[in-house]
């Protein structure tokens, strides 16, 4: 209930509602406008709509439970929010992951940078009215949730990511794919240039409208692709660099003006730069030993046979994801074993193995970072998302907190469209990329 | 001559309110006395450290220790590319605590989410409201001592 506006709204102007499921509030946000005319006099921003209680169900989960929760923050980038908590506990933790790991990982985020700036784009593109600017994104992005959906057998809740590695090795077929879904997002980042750069109707509506300056940017916490459209380079990549960032060549694209055009201009300019990124790190992906697993005998088999003798011919995984046999593993995954969720062979056929999987899995054991806190931020779609993890030694985290970058956005949708026309809202809006599963948590 | 450190520096400015410091998996980690919040985080964002950028803010809550509820502040210097968290502890009985809002802005919001999900009052925060919850929701769901299914009453929904 917007109890704020309704209490201060003047007597001659007109309270308007926008939201929770308006057409353009793309997530479920509601906006009440006190309107004179056309223009906003002032405006009460209404978030909570998505409000699912993620830190308080995390607080009562395992460390390796609660993964899967993860998925659901920015439900457009889901392997960033994986790896952004992933990396905390790792810290907490002190893990070392193999470089193979390290390099899908980068490959796995930028991929869904991508994703998340063509969703982000796409959605602005189509409230301005361009609607072909919005099927070509999201033709690019089907492109990319291919080669996601290949490699972690799901396009959006992946999972992917997990303590001390990746889920999967990549699959044989990556690299074809991966190239297609690069050529083609590059085809489409070049059309919408065209279509949209020079467009009036765009221009008109972008162009020095949501315009913040540098100070109230930094005041109100931005970080990302809305910050750097200010001028500021501050990406948490470059600047804490992670993972392999520091060995790859790229740049840091920067806006000026801090309107919603920069925006969109700054998100199109970094999708290019995470091409390059993906292109440099599937060239220097340190190549797998072994060989692709081909034969073998079924998990199935495996257990009848084990029940008899200790198994020793290789084991065909059929229901699971091509690429987490336990040959990759070393390349995949630290072997750390209190850590780790062991490799299913060896839990099918060796006691030992079982022993590993049930200590791992049983309430109050498993997964034990020390007493401590620890905050850990990766770039992700947005900004900075930042995990804040306290832990008491135990099997849960005593308390989990999530730095969502589009919270602090959001929080200046007030400010920018003061003294707007309506029309103006929607793009500033658009320009912002709220995620709701991120803002309302 | 080597330049002081952040920690260094607060500890000479506040001798009284600077209580315990640490370094913690690379991040400088300070304790500081509840009545100085506002003193250090104005002196934080000005001072040659700048720390112009409040990262986050939210709070933990430790029931059956006194005090029991520890907020927790990130700063961010984007020139110097640091963090810093400073934490102060307040307890149940005195749920109180200076608004950061004259100084960020985005400390509204985040001080509302804080108050919403565990019922710390901010002082001069103009517009101390629930955020994620409803008017009406009783209880403040990230206490501890709040149940992981407990349920509410339905309200109206229109008057």
């Amino acid at each position: 209930m917007p109890t704020r506006i309704q209490k201060q709204a003047r007597q001659d102007t007109m309270l308007l509602n926008m939201g929770p499921s308006h057409p353009a509030m793309h997530g479920t946000i509601r906006v009440m406008l006190e309107l004179d005319g056309e223009r906003i006099v002032n405006s009460e921003v209404e978030v909570g709509y998505l409000h699912r209680g993620f830190e308080k169900t995390c607080e009562h989960r395992t460390y390796f439970n609660l993964l899967p929760y993860t998925d659901r923050l920015n439900y457009v980038s889901p392997l960033i929010n994986n790896l952004g908590y992933v990396m905390t506990l790792e810290k907490l933790i002190g893990v070392e992951v193999p470089e193979r790991a390290q390099y899908i990982r980068v490959l796995m985020s930028e991929l869904s940078r991508i994703s998340d700036h063509l969703t982000c784009l796409a959605a602005m593109a189509m409230e301005c009215g361009a609607f072909t600017a919005f099927l070509y994104k999201m033709k690019a992005r089907e492109f990319l949730w291919d080669v996601i959906e290949q490699t972690t057998g799901a396009r959006m809740t992946t999972s992917y990511i997990r303590i001390g590695g990746v889920r999967a090795d990549l699959h044989p077929g990556f690299d074809a794919v991966l190239k297609k879904a690069i050529d083609e997002t590059r085809l489409v980042l070049k059309d919408v240039h065209g279509l949209l750069d020079k467009n009036k109707i765009f221009l008109n509506r972008t162009r020095d409208v949501g315009v913040i300056s540098r100070e109230d940017a930094v005041a109100f916490g931005w970080t990302g692709p809305c910050l750097r459209s200010t001028g500021i380079s501050y990406d948490v990549r470059k600047a804490h660099p992670y993972l392999v960032y520091d060995q790859l060549k790229w740049e840091v694209p920067l806006g000026d003006r801090g309107d919603n055009f920069d925006r969109y201009l700054v998100r199109m300019k970094e999708m290019e730069q995470s091409l390059r990124i993906i292109e440099q790190a599937a060239f220097r992906i340190p190549k797998s030993s072994p060989a692709f697993v081909a034969a073998g005998m079924s998990p199935s088999q495996a257990i009848k046979e084990s029940r008899l003798q200790r198994v020793r011919k290789a084991i065909a995984l059929s229901p699971n994801l091509e690429g987490s046999e336990e040959t990759r593993y070393p390349d995949i995954l630290a072997s750390d074993k209190s850590f780790v969720v062991p490799p299913k062979e060896e839990t099918y056929t060796t006691i030992e193995g079982l022993i590993n999987h049930f200590k791992f899995f049983m309430r109050g054991h498993g997964l034990r970072p020390p007493k401590g806190e620890v905050y850990f931020a990766v770039e992700g779609g947005n900004g900075e998302l930042g995990f804040y993890i306290v832990s008491d030694g135990t099997d849960r985290p005593y308390r989990l907190h999530l730095r969502a970058p589009c919270f602090h956005i959001v929080s200046a949708l007030e400010q920018l469209i003061r003294g707007r026309y309506v029309a103006d809202v929607i793009p500033t809006f658009g320009s912002m990329n709220m995620i709701g599963g991120e803002l309302d948590r | 001559m080597e330049e002081k450190t952040i920690v260094e520096r607060l500890r000479e400015e506040f001798p009284a309110g600077v209580r315990e410091s640490w370094t913690s998996l690379g991040d400088d980690v300070v304790i500081i006395d509840k009545g100085m919040l506002l003193p250090i985080a104005t002196f934080l964002r000005d001072s040659p450290g700048e720390f112009r950028m409040l990262l986050d803010l939210t709070c933990v809550d430790y029931p059956g220790q006194e005090p029991r509820f520890e907020m927790v502040y990130h700063f961010f210097s984007l020139s110097r590319n640091r963090r810093l968290r400073i934490k102060t502890q307040i307890s149940e009985s005195d749920l109180r605590l200076a608004s950061l809002t004259a100084l960020w802005k985005n400390a509204d919001w985040l001080e509302r989410e804080v108050y919403d999900l565990f019922g710390v009052h901010f002082d001069g925060h103009p517009d101390l409201r629930r955020l994620f919850m409803y008017d009406g929701f009783e209880g403040h769901p990230l206490r501890k001592d709040y149940p992981l299914r407990r349920r509410q009453p339905l309200i109206r929904l229109k008057e």
